[in-house]
């Protein structure tokens, strides 16, 4: 939409008056990006003085190098240099508390430190694919159980069991009690799939025969 | 969680909790809620490393863990906190406001929590007790019971309060803690459960603790081995296992609103009505929940009993001074009902008056701001457009008093810095530009929360130049360390003061006038930090009290 004034003069399509500009007047178009420290021009407001906030200054210090000193402040492995330095001995001295245990009852049990978890770890290693496994099979079980058997108490007893499974210790048990049960599903269906094979192998003998007498 | 607050909650975590901590922090903050081996690999930290900065992060409440989104069987992932980490910044002030309140023993006791994320009852007063015996004098030390009445005191005001009991991962937190009988129903939930939901967060364990603190020997062989042995005899448990307190935030928080509340009184009224102001907001204390709207309804006989005794005014004053709060434009306080000689509240919440309030105080900062970076003129302009919302180009010059043309430089600065925005209304549907009015607005929340993000990244910048300061004169700070350390075992084993001189001259003076400078640059960064994060805390309670209309 060309301004309505003049061919080629250059206009506006609204009235630059409104925003305060005069054709004299623009603003100064900017040449790149802002500067990465800019110029202050005024002075900024002074510090507020007093009591409170040196007391809060003498703490905040006091914390950081607390802190510091604290085993929750947990240092890189360092490489042990040729030489002990002389400013090792001095700084170790004044560590508190080198050893810090974590109530365990807050934290996950993955958490604890490596020597404990080297007794847990092939028998985890053995439960997640048990635990996995058994979580899938039992939903297909409780699935089952519903569609074929419409027997509520089982799958309830079956959802039970899904749900202290979740829980701590008693995985193993309750996996292998599943292992179990789908052992023998594995086997009812192993046998049905013989009898139809009976039944395969009792047409093919009746077509034995009757080649025998072809 | 925007890039500046990242920037700035990985430099608090480094200061405090060490490089480790930082890295995995950062990582957490970063990317969301990831399992344990995933943040190993992605970190190319030891495993053991990222396992004990989890445990740090979790204990000090910066990080939750919950089960994964595979379900319960998937492995446990972890979730850092943004806001907590940024809490950490404001640690002095809590500090400083618990010894304001429940003196030196309350000060240590927030301070130890504060410190170890969370602790029991017993295990905290025993520390403190030990703390404040050291800075006694020889043979006076200072007894439980009086610390346990400091503690006490500061869970029946809510500063303190039990952690959440931890839910699910099948831990059996929940059994050991007799008094939360209705948990395990809670556990099935898949929310982490608050502070606030547990039944008997401000109820103290039952411990009889007996006995002193303990004066902490150093450097002597033998005291060390008898003081092991004694730690081993008072490490048995007192009762209260697996009882874990931690500081209750908010409530902090709602005591820096309160105080806020009342200086803004007194800088508009007077004394007397800030004074009766914090009466009515001290009996509501406790009885007011966090998201209230309004405080419980207070008769003015109540108001006039609680008053302190030293402000001995008369009856019909108070009513006058009342009256004077209710209508000042602020509204400060509000009546609700004529009963017991007339009911008063006071609106804690976002709508209407302690938006207003907050509005109010976060305008002050704006303004402030706006006055530093551009001038006073600026923060006329800035000033006027909160109160008039919205004007033209040309009112905004004669209302200021600003001849037109810098007029329109400041305001185009203005609007370059996102201070101020422009508004087009439209006279036709056509939106012609000719006929437009284009009003000049300042738009409170999203001003409100650049200039938050500008906090955490002045805060950031901050922490980063006196890193920078520290590290350009480690050396010098060590040798001075060094010194100290030798000086200190000299007076210790009773040196000539030849020796003494002899080794503080060691350091020249040269040194020491650039040590000195140092101190000084260092102590005015950490001033600074400290009163940007009051800054800070009025921007985010604004913004927080717009969020929960």
């Amino acid at each position: 939409m060309a301004g309505g004034k003049g061919r080629g003069i250059a206009a506006f399509s609204f009235n630059i008056e409104s925003l305060g500009l005069s054709r004299g007047n623009m603003p100064q178009t900017r040449e790149g990006p802002n500067k990465l420290y800019p110029d202050v021009e005024f002075k900024p407001v002074p510090l507020k003085e007093g009591e409170d906030e040196d007391y809060m200054l003498a703490l905040k210090q006091e914390i950081r190098g607390t802190m510091r000193l604290l085993p929750h402040n947990i240092k890189p492995l360092a490489e042990k240099g040729d030489v002990e330095r002389y400013k090792e001995r001095y700084q170790r001295q004044n560590m508190l508390d080198e050893e810090w245990t974590p109530d365990w009852q807050l934290f996950p049990k993955e958490l604890m430190p490596q020597k404990k978890k080297l007794n847990v770890k092939p028998v985890g290693a053995k439960k997640k694919p048990i635990k996995v496994s058994s979580k899938e099979k039992a939903d297909v079980l409780s699935k089952l159980d519903e569609l074929e058997k419409k027997d509520d108490v089982k799958s309830d007893e079956e959802k039970e069991e899904k749900k202290t499974t979740e829980e701590g210790e008693e995985e193993e048990i309750e996996g292998e009690e599943l292992e179990e049960e789908e052992i023998e599903e594995e086997n009812d269906y192993i046998a049905s799939y013989f009898e139809d094979g009976d039944d395969f192998g009792a047409g093919s003998d009746e077509n034995m025969d009757e080649g025998a007498t072809y | 969680m925007t890039a500046q607050e990242v920037r700035l909650c990985g430099l608090l975590l480094q200061e405090h909790f060490g490089e480790v901590v930082e890295r995995i922090g950062t990582h957490l903050l970063r990317g969301g809620a990831q399992n344990l081996r995933t943040i190993a690999n992605e970190t190319n930290t030891p495993l053991d490393l990222v396992k004990k900065s989890l445990c740090v992060l979790v204990q000090h409440g910066a990080c939750e863990f919950g089960s994964g989104r595979r379900g319960p069987g998937s492995p446990v992932e972890y979730r850092a906190s943004c806001e907590r980490v940024l809490r950490v910044l404001r640690y002095p002030r809590y500090i400083y406001t618990a010894k304001t309140l429940y003196g030196d023993t309350g000060e240590l006791i927030v301070e130890e929590v504060l410190q170890r994320g969370h602790m029991t009852m017993s295990n905290t007063v025993k520390t403190v007790a030990d703390r404040l015996t050291h800075n006694m004098e020889e043979g006076r030390s200072m007894e439980y019971s009086e610390v346990v009445s400091a503690f006490s005191k500061l869970v029946e005001t809510h500063f303190l309060q039990r952690c959440p009991p931890v839910a699910e991962m099948g831990t059996a937190a929940t059994s050991t803690n007799p008094a939360t009988p209705g948990t395990p129903a809670a556990s099935a939930s898949t929310a982490p459960p608050t502070a606030e939901s547990n039944p008997d967060c401000y109820k103290l364990p039952h411990v009889t603790l007996i006995g002193r603190g303990k004066r902490r020997r150093s450097s002597d062989d033998s005291e060390e081995q008898r003081g092991g042995k004694k730690a081993k005899m008072d490490s048995e448990s007192c009762g209260d296992e697996g009882i874990y307190w931690q500081v209750n935030f908010e409530r902090f928080h709602q005591h820096f609103r309160d105080q806020a509340i009342i200086s803004a009184v007194a800088s508009k009224l007077d004394q007397t009505s800030s004074e009766i102001v914090r009466t009515m907001l001290r009996m509501s204390e406790v009885t007011t929940t966090q998201t209230a709207a309004y405080t419980q309804p207070l008769s003015a006989n109540e108001i006039f009993r609680s008053l302190p005794p030293n402000y001995s005014i008369s009856r019909p004053i108070l009513d006058q001074y009342l009256s004077l709060l209710v209508d000042d434009p602020m509204e400060f306080v509000g009546k609700s009902g004529d009963s017991g000689g007339g009911m008063y509240v006071i609106s804690k919440e976002p709508w209407p008056t302690w938006r207003e309030l907050h509005w109010s105080l976060w305008y002050r900062r704006g303004w402030c701001v706006c006055q530093s970076w551009f001038g006073s003129r600026s923060a006329r302009i800035f000033r006027l457009l909160l109160r008039k919302r919205h004007l033209e180009q040309k009112q905004v010059e004669d209302f200021a008093m600003i001849p037109a043309k810098e007029a329109k430089d400041m305001l185009y600065t203005l609007l370059s810095e996102n201070l101020v925005q422009l508004q087009e209304i439209p006279k036709t549907p056509d939106h012609a530009p000719s006929r437009t009015f284009y009003l000049y607005t300042v738009n409170q929340l999203p001003t409100a929360r650049l200039l938050l993000q500008h906090c955490y990244k002045t805060v950031a910048n901050l922490i980063e130049r006196r890193l920078f300061e520290t590290k350009e004169n480690k050396r010098l700070l060590e040798k001075s360390q060094r010194i100290e350390a030798i000086l200190a075992s000299l007076q210790a084993s009773g040196a000539e003061p030849e020796q003494l001189t002899e080794v503080e001259e060691m350091i020249t003076a040269p040194e020491r006038q650039q040590l000195e400078a140092l101190r000084h640059h260092i102590n005015k960064l950490d001033s600074t930090e400290n009163q940007v994060d009051e800054t800070v805390f009025l921007l985010e309670s604004y913004i927080f009290s717009t969020k929960t209309k």
